[in-house]
Order: C-alpha cells, then sequence, then structure tokens
C-alpha cells in the first residue's frame, strides 16, 4: 500500500500512522449534547465504500492527512492536508 | 577555568570507508528549526532573504550551500544550518535550538546511491533525487533527513540518540554493497 502525500509524494505504507475515523477533525461545540458528543466519540460507520481516514505522516512531513478510500476496492481516491479541512471549519 | 569540548554525536564511530563509498562525520555549525506562525511564511521569507541571501525552500528543496543552508524539514518547519538564527526571524516563526539534537554523517562515493537504496524506502537515484533535494523519509527503522548536496554525496541527519544505530545500518550496508562488486 502505498500513500501520495501532497507535500512528500508517493511514500510507503510504513511511514504513516493510521489514528482513524476523520470524523476527529469535525469535534462538536462543548455544548453539543450528550447526543452528539455520543456520536462523535463512539459511532463510527462501516461503509461497503468510501470511507476517510485519519493517517499521519510519522516518518515524513509529520503532517496529518485525510485519506479518502474504498473499502470494497481499497481503492486510494485522495490524500489532503488536515489543515486544509481544518481552516474550512 | 576548565575548557571543556564537546563530544561529537558520532565520536569514536567514524570515519568509515569501503570500496566505493565513504562515511564521515559533518559539523553543520549552529541548527536551528524554523516554524512559521499561520500565515507568516512570507514574512519569513523575506527576513531569510535580508538575513542570509536565501528563500524559503519548497517541499523536499533546499536553498543555499555548505556554510549556510537551508533544509525544508517537514511541514511549514525549515531547518538552519550554520549561522546562528537572525534575530528578525523570531517575529514570525518559532525557532528552535536543535544544534545537539541531531547526529549529522555526510554518505559519499560512486555507490553511495546503492548503499542508501538498501535502507531508504524512496528512490534516490539523481534522476529523480538531483543535487539540492531533500526527503524526510526513514533509513531503516529510524526517521531521517536525507538531503543531495552533490553528484554522489549526501547529507543524513537523524536523532542524535540513534547515532550508533545510523553509523551500524549504514556501515553493515557499504560492506555489503562493496561485496557485491
Ligand atoms: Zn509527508
Amino acid at each position: 500500500m502505498r500513500l501520495t502525500c501532497p507535500l512528500c509524494g508517493d511514500r510507503d505504507r510504513r511511514e504513516f500512522y493510521y489514528r482513524g475515523a476523520a470524523v476527529a477533525l469535525h469535534r462538536p461545540a462543548p455544548d453539543a449534547g450528550v447526543a452528539a458528543w455520543d456520536d462523535y466519540v463512539h459511532l463510527r460507520d462501516n461503509p461497503a465504500g468510501e470511507t476517510r481516514d485519519l493517517w499521519h505522516h510519522e516518518a515524513g512531513c509529520g503532517a496529518w492527512l485525510v485519506v479518502t478510500r474504498h473499502t470494497v476496492t481499497h481503492a486510494v481516491l485522495e490524500v489532503a492536508l488536515a489543515q486544509d479541512e481544518g481552516a474550512a471549519g | 577555568m576548565v575548557d571543556l569540548e564537546a563530544k561529537k554525536p558520532c565520536a569514536g564511530l567514524l570515519p568509515v570507508a569501503h570500496p566505493g563509498t565513504e562515511l564521515v562525520e559533518v559539523d553543520l555549525g549552529a541548527l536551528t528549526s524554523i516554524a512559521p506562525f499561520a500565515g507568516q511564511q512570507d514574512a519569513v521569507s523575506v527576513a531569510l532573504q535580508n538575513a542570509y541571501r536565501l528563500g524559503f525552500p519548497a517541499p523536499n528543496r533546499t536553498t543555499g550551500t555548505k556554510d549556510r543552508r537551508l533544509i525544508w524539514f517537514g511541514r511549514q518547519m525549515v531547518l538552519l544550518a550554520g549561522p546562528a538564527p537572525a534575530a528578525a526571524l523570531q517575529k514570525n516563526a518559532a525557532l528552535t535550538d536543535q544544534t545537539d539534537a541531531w547526529a549529522s554523517v555526510s554518505l559519499s562515493g560512486n555507490r553511495a546511491e546503492d548503499v542508501l537504496a538498501r535502507l531508504v524506502p524512496i528512490d534516490l537515484r539523481r534522476a529523480q533525487f538531483g543535487t539540492g533535494h531533500t526527503a524526510r523519509t526513514l533509513l531503516g527503522h529510524m526517521n531521517a533527513s536525507i538531503t543531495r548536496t552533490g553528484a554522489d554525496r549526501f547529507l543524513i541527519l537523524v536523532f542524535r540518540s540513534m547515532a550508533v544505530t545510523l553509523v551500524h545500518d549504514l556501515n553493515q550496508a557499504m560492506e555489503a554493497v562493496a561485496a557485491r562488486r
């Protein structure tokens, strides 16, 4: 498996650390309520299709990346800097 | 007063040489990481131009030469190697003294690429990785900064605590490459 880091280029999987679903970028407001926080902390989709994960380019540039991949075909569809999604809100 | 002498990270380990490759420790002078505050990269670039006549390097690139070099060092970070950091830089960037934090070695020779091909998971051949190109990647299991400083010469940095492993891994690969001549 290889990921194309937007900064470093095409790299081997061993340079990356997997974090989990990219929902971590969208933390609810502190007063969003129990349901929103329960969803954020515990509930995850398990799609047969596209999913978005957070990966850390730990042995490279150190950037957090949002990787869009297809769980059926294993295709990696997009790799973007998490910083850009964070800036967008 | 006792005159204390700093011990180099690779003291007693280098230099080593094998047919086709040579590995020596290099003294880069002061090392300072420069991490521009959010949105301040242009201002930092101007300050670097004024202080050193060097531009802020793009990802995977370096600017400057031997005595004063800027090495792209990761997301929104460059490493200044050589001079002490100019005071003007403090306004727009986080500066961290890294002088004693890294082991710095130079691997050279016409088989240097072959040695690194055994340890590094990216293509460092000249067609892909020219002089002045740099990468943050792995060397064995160590996070490293690798820069091509010449036709057959690489500058390699790893955390100082890994100096012995760095020399061991490189020396072993140098030996193995020489044996297959
Ligand atoms: Zn990267």
